[in-house]
């Protein structure tokens, strides 16, 4: 596109100036040495929007080099427009690097509500796009006394609100963005990966960084880290249920696969059809299916 | 070079830039492109808008982007806010003195009679809105021949280069407190540091001076209305051309680097009686922005105010509330995160489905059971 051609004359290789990236890259350290805690930046505005990802934007941006392979995912698909979007982006703006769909081939992922069904290993780091970096603003709206609350890790309000879940609706509501305990300490809002997502962060081979650039934060899941859903001894954390009526787990529709997170649509004819929300995965098992 | 990965989406993105730039240039043959310094001068208030929510000053890019986001503030302030990530900080000015102004207009709701005198400049506080409709069909003559006569009528009385401030003859008489030089440490960089509650007044300052207008307005007009009570009197509202003062790279002399068009506001407000020690005097509200903007600078000064009460001794409303106020105002996050809602939510809605017929589920074995 003639946009990115001329684009690429005005803008510097990662678009941030170094300084800002530097700062980045400082954060991040920070973030990991104390995992889960929500570490401050100062946050550029990126030429997207808020909420587009920007804050994963920043990180790929200050930690991708040219000889990378980045893959970009968002809902699960590479072909998503907003994942589209942002890898195009990332390209014009980092002359060199490799972007790729297939999540064995990717040092670096960033994805928008999910993490890769495929077990991440060392060598590769997923960058989460975060709308909501605190749990606690579900119960506290003011970030000055949540960041009190953190430092005493009184989740105390958190636990009330889950066990009023149970005795209002007999069920944990919370669907998405389910607080998690990080190395015993902090709890985080994952991100809104669904609940089926989030036992991946639990002993992660790879790095898990997650950025919030709207509200200006960088936290992280370092690799082999405890990662805790919260819940009670007697309510145990559920992951998104995909059993039919008939009591049998539901396949994709397109691979036949019953071991990943289902999208579910209504078809043309009428018809609920589930399909797996990995693109990648679901490619993987048709291609196995063929072999 | 690998390879691209580039599917449907791609081709919808791209598809919908045609159909944008499209609709841009729809006018055809009867239509010409905007040119850059028509935006500047015949949508002088949008500019400005741009160039203050934007926060950077730049008069052409401003009208640049005014131009590419088809006269959407709140787009246009975002590319330009953008653009800004992609410098680096070179140099700092010290404190900028706006008694310098070159003054285009400056008025006083306070006194009657100002040392300088009031100049109500270009204003459409007191005319009436009333349709033009002679400007429907301006033939370019009429329009290049406004200009001409302007200049034609004016006499040669040269304008004075500073005009003392109401706020400091109010200082004189002492009934506003002394500038306090506790705040004039090193102003707080919301540009460089992310803010961490309790932030200083400079910081809140700052996050305003770049705020969305129309943010600013609705919860300084909240204060008015009655949930707060500034109850602010205008003591000087100016607009004018403030001289930028930059150290010469080798004498380190400060020199003219350049000036920028700005909107100062300063609102007084009832006194505080609460310290014992001091005796009374009225409170200071301070508002400034970029361009020709007064709507925000009155606005600010007043949140400034209302700040300045929340921060000592807590808040009673929402614009007393820092956080409240200064994590809501900017126009490039809010306008960002309330258009992502567009973005697919497939997943998030999946687990949403989930816990939805989990919970009508167990409702209904409870009914069945009882």
């Amino acid at each position: 596109m003639t946009a990115m051609r001329q684009a690429k004359a005005v803008y510097p290789f990662g678009f941030l100036d170094e300084y800002a990236k530097k700062e980045v890259r400082r954060t991040v350290l920070k973030a990991i040495a104390i995992p889960g805690y929500q570490v401050p930046y100062s946050s550029r505005e990126m030429p997207m929007g808020r909420g587009f990802g920007t804050g994963g934007l920043q990180l790929t941006l200050s930690l991708i080099g040219s000889n990378d392979t980045l893959k970009v995912i968002d809902q699960g698909s590479d072909d998503s427009v907003n994942a589209v979007n942002l890898r195009s982006f990332i390209e014009m703006t980092c002359e060199g690097i490799n972007t790729t769909d297939v999540t064995d081939e990717a040092d670096l992922i960033q994805s928008r509500h999910r993490i890769p069904e495929k077990p991440l290993r060392e060598d590769q780091l997923i960058i989460l796009q975060v709308p909501y970096p605190d749990p606690l603003v579900v119960v506290e709206p003011s970030e000055d006394k949540r960041k009190v609350m953190h430092g005493e890790a009184d989740y105390s309000r958190l636990l009330v609100k889950l066990y009023e879940d149970i005795v209002q609706f007999d069920e944990i509501t919370i669907s998405h963005r389910y607080p998690t305990r990080i190395n015993h300490h902090y709890i985080i809002d994952p991100s809104p990966i669904p609940r089926w997502d989030v036992p991946k962060l639990h002993q992660s081979k790879a790095l898990i960084l997650l950025g919030a650039g709207r509200e200006k934060k960088i936290y992280a899941v370092p690799p082999y880290t405890d990662a805790e859903p919260l819940a009670f001894d007697d309510v145990p954390f559920r992951v998104e249920n995909f059993i039919d009526q008939h009591g049998k787990r539901r396949a994709c529709d397109r691979c036949g696969d019953t071991t990943s997170f289902l999208d579910e649509f209504t078809s043309s004819d009428g018809n609920k059809v589930y399909q797996c929300s990995d693109s990648d995965w679901c490619r993987e098992q048709l291609q196995k299916k063929g072999a | 070079m690998g390879y691209v990965a580039i599917k449907g989406g791609g081709v919808a993105i791209k598809g919908a830039q045609d159909t944008l730039e499209y609709m841009r240039c729809a006018q055809g043959d009867t239509g010409s492109p905007l040119d850059m310094k028509t935006i500047e001068h015949q949508l002088r208030f949008l500019h400005g808008r741009v160039l203050s929510e934007g926060g950077l000053y730049h008069p052409e890019l401003a009208s640049l982007a005014v131009k590419q986001s088809l006269g959407d503030s709140l787009e246009a302030a975002f590319a330009l806010r953008a653009y800004r990530s992609t410098k680096p900080r070179l140099l700092e000015t010290p404190t900028l003195d706006t008694s310098n102004m070159r003054i285009v207009r400056r008025i006083s709701a306070a006194f009657k009679d100002i040392i300088g005198g009031q100049t109500l400049g270009a204003t459409t506080d007191y005319a009436l809105r009333l349709m033009r409709t002679e400007l429907l069909d301006e033939s370019p003559e009429a329009f290049r021949q406004v200009a001409q006569q302007w200049f034609k009528d004016q006499g040669d009385n040269a304008i004075p280069d500073t005009f003392p401030k109401v706020v400091d003859s109010l200082r004189a008489d002492g009934l506003l407190a002394e500038v306090d030089t506790a705040a004039q440490q090193q102003p707080f960089d919301i540009t460089r540091e992310p803010m961490i509650f309790p932030v200083p007044r400079s910081a809140a300052l700052a996050t305003m001076a770049r705020g969305e207008t129309g943010s600013l307005l609705a919860i300084a007009y909240s204060n008015m209305r009655g949930y707060g009570d500034v109850h602010p009197t205008v003591a000087e509202l100016r607009v004018g051309y403030v001289p930028v003062m930059l150290p010469h790279p080798i004498s380190g002399e400060l020199i003219e680097a350049g000036e920028v068009l700005m909107t100062e506001c300063e609102v007084v407000a009832m006194y505080e009686s609460d310290d014992e020690d001091d005796k009374p005097t009225f409170s200071l509200g301070y508002g400034a922005c970029f361009g020709h903007n007064e709507v925000k600078a009155i606005a600010m000064s007043i949140l400034d105010r209302s700040l300045q009460k929340g921060m000592k001794d807590g808040p009673t409303n929402p614009s007393e509330d820092p956080e409240f106020v200064l994590l809501h105002v900017d126009g490039i996050d809010s306008m960002g995160f309330c258009t992502h809602y567009k973005m697919p939510h497939y997943v998030t809605f999946q687990s949403d489905m989930d816990r939805l017929r989990t919970t009508q589920e167990k409702a209904q074995q409870a009914e069945e059971q009882a």
